[in-house]
């Protein structure tokens, strides 16, 4: 850098209430720690958390907190109630403990609801920023986007996985496909209100090529509406996953999940109701618990929001 | 003086879509509309105008922020017009933007000294100590302490949020500068801190300035040359004694009048010119001269013809037909 020698502007006459100023208003906070640090004082979301930790925590250490195999069958042992013979849950029609089962269950259904996370949180994105950020593209990917939602999503779903056939693999492309376009429009949303933002502005003034301004200015800024979004998406996969596989078009059995699980005891709903109840339950907790937590999300990274508070 | 930046037929139409599925109409929305000026190197012009008149878009256009519909812009010689991204790259280092909203110009999520080095690494400066010293001395010398440099900007007040988006647009050393409605959103006590500022950068520097603005008191303290807007036409230019002591088109009297003096022995002398009624749509913007459906001295020409810019004293550049017809 060239160009006279730097001398600072009068900086002792009109600048003499600043430095006080800056003092007063000095809050050494990067704004994460803040959001984190309201997220704690939210009570819901504290309440969804626990709830959400109980299945997270049974999910990933369910080959340590059981020892019974969910999928051999053991005919002797059928349809205990809870309690009896030490079956903490009770066991199937086929004798299994259907402790483990929903365990192995809630492995599953975490296992899809992250997938689904994921690979809608790089498609939408995607997806998303493009038809925002370059307003030529906007409306092709657009008409395609709202094509796919006109679909009901559990029914495009049961579509895709009759066609490419039931397993898990299938119901996370199905669930995924069909609610990237959901995500998508959402990003798109942000997109489109930041990337008129005055800094976004500058960035361009100062020469600022698409890629950084995308990737500095428009998607950080971007994040907190989707992070709600994907916390409200990871209930919807879940519930949608079980309602799959309660269909036959999920993870085939044996493999437990919580759809099939319960499809089976639907059978046995007088004789045996906790074959039912019990994965219905887990289901409830997980989405409930993820619901408060995107609700708390929300509440606090929402600015549309927080002026209501 | 040579001019640094020279625009002619500068027009900037928004297409506004209205109407169904079917019968679809496409209005030009006229924000600026066929204007013609230069800027010396050096100066400072003052841009004015009520809101909605096209003043930021003229602003934005100058820097290619946004891309004219018609027009020529010609900086330090060159014709910037049709230049693509890559082709611009070197004039944008020497043509920034300060923004109106303290609140919005800067990304929340990026600390000061990230902020500040932005259009340094952009233009291939690597994040070194070379360029945290730069970063440190654009803070200083916008009269922030450098321990600024590690805060984010929710913790400045908006006069110091401002210094930031002064130093981001000063880092490069740009010749050529946009102060759009930089001090609006202050407080009085602070715009003229700002102000003040600037002028010293100026000084300093050696800028020029484009300092756009509704508040004629503020223009009046920092402008060489006034321009005053109309519905996306400049309808009166002139060194800012000129403008201030004999304004010449009814506009700029009617403006000039509005001004609030303090003085009550001084108040209601001179004549003073009132309008009424709201700017007109610049969807629709009426025939003729633009000002003719609240001018008080209306004449059948005004309501056919566009008054042309016309020099009526050296460097005194007035549109209206009351300059060149006898008065009615």
């Amino acid at each position: 850098m060239n160009g006279p020698e730097l001398v600072p502007a009068r900086p002792a006459a009109d600048d003499a209430p600043l430095e006080e100023e800056f003092e007063v208003a000095a809050k050494r906070q990067a704004p994460w720690r803040m959001t984190v640090r309201r997220l704690f004082r939210h009570r819901l979301f504290l309440m969804g958390l626990c709830l959400c930790s109980i299945i997270l925590l049974a999910g990933v250490f369910a080959q340590l907190i059981t020892t019974a195999d969910p999928v051999r069958l053991a005919m002797r042992w059928r349809f205990r109630a809870p309690g009896v013979d030490g079956f903490v849950f009770g066991t199937d029609n086929f004798g299994r403990s259907l402790w483990a089962r929903v365990v192995f269950g809630a492995q599953l259904s975490l296992y899809i609801g992250f997938s689904v996370v994921l690979l809608n949180a790089v498609f939408g994105t995607l997806i998303g920023a493009a038809a925002g950020y370059f307003r030529k593209l906007d409306n092709a990917l657009m008409r395609v986007n709202d094509a796919m939602m006109a679909f009901p999503a559990i029914l495009l779903a049961i579509a895709i996985t009759a066609v490419l056939g039931a397993s898990t693999f299938n119901a996370i492309l199905a669930l995924s496909i069909v609610y990237i376009p959901r995500t998508a429009r959402i990003v798109r949303a942000s997109v489109i209100v930041l990337r008129e933002m005055e800094y976004v502005q500058a960035a361009v003034a100062a020469g600022a090529g698409h890629w950084r301004i995308l990737r500095r200015h428009i998607l950080p800024n971007a994040m907190a509406p989707l992070i709600v979004q994907l916390s409200f998406l990871f209930a919807y996969a879940v519930l949608s996953e079980a309602t799959l596989s309660f269909l036959g078009l999920g993870a085939v059995p044996p493999t437990p999940t919580w759809g099939n699980i319960m499809a089976e005891g639907r059978q046995y709903l007088v004789e045996a109701p906790w074959i039912i109840t019990i994965p219905g339950i887990a289901l409830m907790i997980t989405v409930m618990g993820l619901n408060l937590l995107g609700d708390g999300l929300r509440d606090v990274l929402d600015p549309r929001l927080r002026i209501q508070q | 003086m040579n001019p640094l930046i020279e625009f002619s037929g500068l027009s900037k139409h928004f297409p506004v879509r209205s109407g169904g599925l079917f019968r679809r109409t496409v209005t030009p929305l006229r924000a600026v509309d066929d204007v013609s000026l230069s800027i010396n190197s050096g100066e400072t012009l003052g841009l004015v105008g009520e809101s909605g008149c096209g003043k930021s878009t003229l602003g934005r256009l100058l820097i290619r922020l946004m891309e004219p519909t018609g027009g020529s812009i010609r900086f330090d010689g060159q014709e910037i017009t049709g230049l693509n991204a890559k082709a611009m790259r070197p004039h944008r280092k020497a043509m920034q933007i300060v923004f109106q909203d303290p609140y919005g110009a800067l990304n929340p999520r990026m600390m000061v000294e990230d902020i500040v080095m932005e259009p340094l690494l952009i233009h291939g400066a690597k994040p070194d100590a070379d360029s945290r010293r730069l970063v440190g001395e654009m803070l200083k010398l916008v009269g922030l302490p450098t321990r600024a440099r590690d805060r984010f900007p929710h913790e400045f007040s908006g006069g110091q949020r401002q210094r930031v988006g002064i130093a981001r647009a000063l880092v490069l050393r740009p010749r050529f500068v946009v102060c759009d409605e930089p001090v609006s959103a202050l407080d009085v006590s602070v715009q003229a801190q700002i102000v003040n500022l600037l002028q010293d950068l100026q000084r300093e520097l050696g800028l020029t300035y484009l300092f756009i603005a509704h508040d004629l008191s503020v223009v009046k303290h920092i402008s060489d040359r006034v321009a005053v807007m109309y519905l996306g036409k400049v309808v009166e230019v002139a060194y800012k004694r000129a403008i201030y002591a004999s304004p010449q088109h009814p506009y700029t009297q009617a403006l000039i009048g509005a001004v609030p003096v303090l003085n009550p022995r001084v108040r209601g002398r001179g004549k003073r010119q009132r309008i009424s009624g709201d700017i007109p749509s610049a969807l629709n913007p009426p025939s003729g001269c633009r000002f003719h459906t609240r001018c008080p001295h209306v004449m059948p020409i005004c309501r056919e013809t566009l008054p042309p810019l016309l020099e009526t004293a050296p460097g005194h550049g007035v549109a209206c037909h009351l300059m060149t017809q006898t008065r009615a």
